[in-house]
C-alpha cells in the first residue's frame, strides 16, 4: 500500500493507504479526525468540506494520494485551544446548527467565502452555500451566522 | 426570568463539541477488532429469490462470513414488528404480512436486503458482495395504488388486493345528512407527494457481542434506543433486556426516519454473535434513499359542505395511503390516528367522516416523517377551504374566521375523537395577518404586476395533536406500547445534577432546554446540570423523541423527579435546621425555615444526603436521586397560522417565495432561540415538499429520485429568511404548559405555499397545481390556462 504524507492542521502526518482511499477516509479512518463527515456519495451535500492549500474542497471527491504534500485544515484545526474561531463562535451565538452533522462543512465553506468576499450580502451567502445541504436549520440561522462571522472577522 | 432559566435564549450547551468536530456520531465510533459489513440489496422491485449462491463471496479476500435470509430463518429469527394495530371497518384486524430482516422467498422493493457480507475492511465486503450470484425470478412490480388495489400482482401472497386495511372514523350518517342539506358542496382531489426524509447523517450501526457475558451492544442512529431494544429484543432476536444494550449517541437528524426498527440493526446484532466480532455498517446515501422509510404519499378525494351562510356543516374524505412493501414500525398509525383525527382543523365542522385504505406496493415502506399525518391532513383541509372561498366568493380570511373554534369553546370535542384542550385560533390568525401585512398585499400585487410578475398570497391555519401520547388512549386506538416518558434526576453530593431522560436529542437541543428547566427548578447554575440520553444502560427507560413529545412528555417527567428531590431535600433540611417540614420553603436554591433566617443551600442539603451524619435516617434513606415516569392525560395541541407570499415569473414558471410568516401557538417557551430554529427547519421542509421534493418511481419500481442529483433538496438559495414568532396560550394538559414545536413548521407551510401560487395564478383561471410545484408544472399550468390562451 502506498504511503501518503501531508500536513493536517499544522502537523505532519503519514499513513499507508489503499490507492482508492478518499481524502475524507484518510482523515476519518487513518487520522481519527472524525469531525469531517460523509453525508452523501455524489459530492452534493458538503458535510466533508475541508481546506486544501487554503481552498475549500469536498474531501469525498478527491483521493488521499492526490493530496500528497498538501496543507489540509479540517474543522478540528480552527479553534485556538478553548477559544472558538470567530466563525465557530458566530454559529454558536446565532444558533446556526442543530444536529451538528452538516456544521463542520458549513463552517469550512463559510470561511472560504469570507476569504474571497469579506463583506458578503445575504444573497451572496445563500448562493455560496449551493454545495452545502442542511436539513435541520432551514438555513435561516446559518446565513445569519455567516454574516455575523464575516463581520467579526473584518474586526 | 434568570439569564439561563425558563424563557431565556440560552446558547446551546451541545454546540461546542459539534463546532469543533468533537461530536460522537455512530460512524465516528470504532470497536476493537471491528469487522465491516456490506449489505447486498435487491436491484429489482419484485422478484422471487430462486437461489443465492454465496460460495465465491465467502472465498474472497478478507471475508469472514456471508449470511442470507435462509441462515436467519434457520436460527429462528423473527420478523420486524409493527407497533400499531389498526382495525378494518368490519372490526377485523389489519393484515400483517411477514417482514424478514433478510429476504427469504421474495424481494419486494429495490433496496430490500438479500445478504450481508462481513469482512476485515469495508472495501473487501463491498467487493465480495459483487461475487454473490443471485438468481432472481423477476415478477411484475406494482407501484400505482389503484393498480395495487385491483389485485393483479400481489406484494404479499396472503394480502388480497394488496389492501392492508380499510379503516374509517367519524359519523357517516350524520355527515351524509349534512351534505344532503348543503347550500354548496366543494370538492377536491389531491395527491400528497411522497417524500424522502434525508437526515444528513446516513443510518449506521455497530454491533458488539461479549461471548463471556452473552451481552449484545448495538450502537445505532436511533431517535429511541429503548424502543429498538424492546422491539428487536422481544420480537426479532429474543434477547432479554438485561442482555441487550442499545446506544444512540449523537444522531445527525431524524425527522421521523430514525424512529423505526430497521432490518440492519437486527442483522448486525445477530451476525456479530455468529462471527464473534464487532461489526460496523454505515449506509451510503443511495442506500438511505432506498431503505429509510419514506413519508406522505396519499391520494385523497375530499368534499366540504357549506350552508348558505358559509358555515362548514360537513366534511367527507376518502384517502388511499401507500405504505410501501412492508408495514414499518408505525406505518399503520400515520395515515389513520395521526391524520384523520385532525380533520376538524381549527374549525367547528360538526360532522366529519373519513375512510382510509392503505395499500402495499413494491416501494420502500412509508412511515412517519416530520408531522406524520398532520401535514397530509392540513394540506387537504386548507386547500379545500381556499377552494371553498373561491367558489363561494367569500373572502378567505372571512371564511376561516366565520368557522373558527372560539377561545370560549374549550375543551372542544371534535367529531373525530380528539378533544382540544385550549387555544386561541383567532388570536394567532390575526397576529399572522398583521405580521404578513396581509392588508397591504394588493399594493404589492400591483407593484409586482408592473414588473411582469404574478404575486399571490396564501394562508394556512393548522392544528396538530402532539405530546404523543396518553398511553391508555393510544392503547385503545391500537398502539402496542405505552407512550409515557421517564426521567431520573441524580443530585450528586456537591450539588451538581445529572439528568437521565428517555427522550433523545438529534438536533433539538435537549441538553440545553432540559438543563434550563432543571436549573430553574432547583435555582442552581445551568453549568451544574448535565443531561444524559441515548444509552439504555444509563437511562432507566424511555420511549424516545418523535411527535413533538420530548418537552411535552419528557419535560414533565423531569419536573416530577425534580419535585421528588425537593420533597426529600425539605425533610433533610427540616431535620438539620430543627424545624417542621411544613415550615421549610424552597426558593432560589435555598431551603429556609419560614419566618426565620435559618437556611441551607441546595448543595449543603445534597451533601448531607450523601454524608448522613446528622440525618433523619429512620424516616428517609440516604442519597438524593429520584426517578419519575409521566404519562400525559391528553395530547397537546399546538396550532397557528402560516402565510406565504410568492412571485411567479409567468415566462419561466419559477416561483420565488418573497415572504413566509409563521405565528405558532406552542404553549410555554423554554428557549425562544431553539423554538424559532425548530420552526425555521420545519418551514423549509414544508417549502421543500411544496416546491421541490418528490419521490419518483418508474412503473418497474426503480427509484428514479435516488440521489441528491435527482431528488431536489431545499438549498440555501431556494428559501427566504423567515418571520417566525409565537402567540401562545399556555398548554393545559401538562404541568409545564408546553405544547411542542418540532413539527409545526412542516405542517402549516405546504398549503400556504400552494394557496399562494394558486392565488397568483387565479387571474389566469388556474385552479389546481400539485406538489412539488416545479417551474415546469407552473409554466404548463400558465400556458395551458384557457384565459391566457384566449388572450393570445
Amino acid at each position: 500500500m502506498p504511503t501518503v504524507s501531508m500536513t493536517v492542521n499544522g502537523k505532519s502526518v503519514s499513513a499507508d493507504v489503499e490507492p482508492r482511499t478518499l481524502l475524507v477516509q484518510y482523515l476519518r479512518e487513518h487520522l481519527g479526525l472524525t469531525g469531517t463527515h460523509v453525508g452523501c456519495d455524489t459530492s452534493q451535500c458538503g458535510a466533508c468540506v475541508v481546506h486544501v492549500n487554503g481552498e475549500s474542497v469536498k474531501s469525498c471527491t478527491t483521493l488521499a494520494m492526490q493530496n500528497e504534500g498538501a496543507d489540509v485544515t479540517s474543522i478540528e484545526g480552527l479553534a485556538d485551544g478553548d477559544t472558538l474561531h470567530p466563525m465557530q463562535e458566530a454559529f454558536r451565538e446565532n444558533h446556526g446548527l442543530q444536529c451538528g452533522f452538516c456544521t463542520p462543512g458549513m463552517v469550512m465553506s463559510a470561511l472560504d467565502l469570507v476569504k474571497k468576499n469579506s463583506d458578503p450580502s445575504e444573497k451572496d451567502v445563500r448562493e455560496w452555500l449551493e454545495g452545502n445541504l442542511c436539513r435541520c436549520t432551514g438555513y435561516h440561522n446559518i446565513v445569519k451566522s455567516i454574516l455575523a462571522g464575516a463581520q467579526a472577522l473584518k474586526g | 426570568m434568570t439569564a439561563t432559566g425558563i424563557g431565556a435564549p440560552v446558547r446551546r450547551v451541545e454546540d461546542r463539541r459539534f463546532l469543533t468536530g468533537n461530536g460522537n456520531y455512530t460512524d465516528d465510533i470504532n470497536r476493537p477488532g471491528q469487522a465491516h459489513a456490506w449489505i447486498l440489496r435487491s436491484p429489482h422491485a419484485h422478484a422471487k429469490l430462486a437461489k443465492v449462491d454465496t460460495s465465491k463471496a465467502r472465498a474472497a479476500d478478507g471475508v469472514l462470513a456471508v449470511l442470507t435470509g435462509a441462515d436467519m430463518a434457520a436460527d429462528g429469527v423473527g420478523g420486524l414488528p409493527c407497533g400499531w394495530q389498526i382495525h378494518n371497518k368490519d372490526g377485523s384486524p389489519m393484515l400483517e404480512p411477514g417482514h424478514p430482516p433478510l429476504a427469504v422467498d421474495k424481494v419486494r422493493h429495490v433496496g430490500d436486503q438479500v445478504a450481508i457480507v462481513i469482512a476485515e475492511t469495508r472495501g473487501q465486503a463491498r467487493d465480495a458482495a459483487e461475487l454473490i450470484a443471485v438468481d432472481y425470478d423477476v415478477l411484475p412490480a406494482v407501484i400505482d395504488m389503484d393498480a395495487a388495489l385491483a389485485g393483479g400482482t400481489l406484494v404479499h401472497d396472503d394480502v388480497p388486493n394488496n389492501r392492508c386495511f380499510d379503516w374509517e372514523i367519524g359519523d357517516k350518517e350524520a355527515t351524509d345528512a349534512a351534505f344532503a342539506n348543503a347550500a354548496t358542496i366543494v370538492s377536491i382531489d389531491l395527491v400528497n407527494n411522497r417524500l424522502i426524509p434525508n437526515a444528513m447523517e446516513p443510518r449506521a450501526a455497530i454491533s458488539d457481542y461479549d461471548r463471556t457475558s452473552g451481552r449484545h451492544t448495538l450502537y445505532t442512529t436511533s431517535q429511541n434506543p429503548h424502543v429498538i431494544r424492546l422491539l428487536m429484543g422481544a420480537f426479532v432476536l429474543q434477547i432479554p433486556e438485561h442482555k441487550l444494550r442499545v446506544v444512540a449517541p449523537d444522531v445527525g437528524g431524524g425527522f421521523g426516519s430514525k424512529i423505526f426498527h430497521y432490518a440492519e440493526e437486527a442483522i448486525l446484532t445477530w451476525a456479530a454473535a455468529k462471527v464473534n466480532r464487532p461489526i460496523k455498517w454505515t449506509a451510503e446515501r443511495s442506500e438511505s434513499f432506498m431503505t429509510d422509510a419514506h413519508g406522505r404519499d396519499h391520494e385523497s378525494h375530499a368534499e366540504l359542505a357549506l350552508d348558505a351562510d358559509g358555515k362548514f356543516i360537513g366534511l367527507r374524505v376518502a384517502t388511499k395511503a401507500n405504505i410501501g412493501a412492508y408495514l414499518s414500525t408505525f406505518g399503520s398509525s400515520v395515515p389513520t390516528y395521526l391524520y384523520a383525527t385532525l380533520l376538524a382543523g381549527v374549525y367547528q365542522t360538526p360532522a366529519i367522516y373519513a375512510e382510509v385504505q392503505t395499500v402495499f406496493t413494491n416501494t420502500v415502506p412509508v412511515d412517519a416523517y416530520r408531522g406524520a399525518g398532520r401535514p397530509e391532513c392540513t394540506y387537504l383541509l386548507e386547500r379545500l377551504v381556499a377552494k371553498a372561498a373561491r367558489e363561494t366568493g367569500i373572502d378567505p380570511v372571512e371564511l376561516r374566521k366565520r368557522n373558527m373554534i372560539q377561545p370560549d369553546q374549550f375543551p372542544y370535542q371534535t367529531p373525530v375523537a380528539l378533544q382540544y384542550d385550549c387555544g386561541d385560533y383567532p388570536a394567532s390568525f390575526d397576529a399572522a395577518l398583521e405580521a404578513a401585512d396581509y392588508a397591504g398585499f394588493e399594493k404589492r400585487r400591483a407593484a409586482a404586476e408592473k414588473v411582469g410578475k404574478l404575486r399571490g398570497i396564501g394562508i394556512s391555519t393548522y392544528i396538530e395533536a402532539c405530546g404523543i401520547a396518553p398511553s391508555a388512549v393510544a392503547g385503545a386506538l391500537g398502539a402496542r406500547a405505552g407512550l409515557y416518558e421517564s426521567a431520573q434526576v441524580r443530585v450528586h453530593p456537591t450539588g451538581s445534577v445529572t439528568v437521565y431522560t428517555g427522550t433523545h436529542s438529534h438536533g433539538q437541543g435537549h441538553e440545553t432546554t432540559f438543563a434550563q428547566l432543571v436549573s430553574d427548578t432547583f435555582g442552581i447554575p445551568i453549568e451544574n446540570v448535565e443531561i444524559s440520553h441515548g444509552d439504555t444502560d444509563q437511562v432507566q427507560f424511555g420511549m424516545g423523541t418523535y411527535g413533538s413529545r420530548s418537552l411535552a412528555v419528557g419535560g414533565p417527567a423531569i419536573l416530577k423527579a425534580c419535585n421528588k428531590v425537593i420533597d426529600k431535600a425539605k425533610k433533610i433540611a427540616a431535620h438539620i435546621l430543627e424545624a417542621d417540614v411544613s415550615d421549610i420553603e424552597f426558593a432560589d436554591g435555598k431551603f429556609t425555615v419560614a419566618g426565620t433566617d435559618k437556611e441551607m443551600a441546595f448543595g449543603e442539603v445534597s451533601l448531607a444526603a450523601y454524608v448522613p451524619h446528622n440525618y433523619p435516617i429512620e424516616e428517609i434513606e440516604p442519597g438524593l436521586d429520584e426517578n419519575a415516569f409521566y404519562d400525559p392525560l391528553n395530547f397537546s395541541f399546538p396550532g397557528g397560522c402560516h402565510i406565504c407570499e410568492v412571485e411567479v415569473d409567468p415566462e419561466t414558471g419559477d416561483v420565488e417565495i418573497v415572504g413566509m410568516t409563521a405565528v405558532d401557538d406552542v404553549g410555554r417557551v423554554i428557549n425562544p432561540m431553539i423554538v424559532e430554529g425548530q420552526v425555521h427547519g420545519g418551514l423549509t421542509q414544508g417549502i421543500g415538499q411544496a416546491l421541490l421534493e418528490g419521490c419518483v418511481y418508474d412503473s418497474d419500481g426503480q427509484l428514479l429520485s435516488g440521489s441528491y442529483m435527482d431528488y431536489t433538496m431545499p438549498r440555501a438559495d431556494d428559501v427566504p429568511s423567515y418571520a417566525a414568532s409565537t402567540k401562545s396560550v399556555m398548554g393545559a394538559s401538562n404541568p409545564l404548559e408546553v405544547k411542542g414545536v418540532g413539527e409545526v413548521g412542516a405542517i402549516g407551510s405546504p398549503p400556504a405555499v400552494i394557496n399562494a401560487i394558486l392565488d397568483a395564478l387565479a387571474p389566469l383561471g388556474v385552479e389546481d397545481i400539485s406538489m412539488p410545484a416545479t417551474p415546469q408544472k407552473v409554466w404548463q399550468a400558465i400556458n395551458g390556462s384557457t384565459i391566457r390562451q384566449a388572450a393570445e
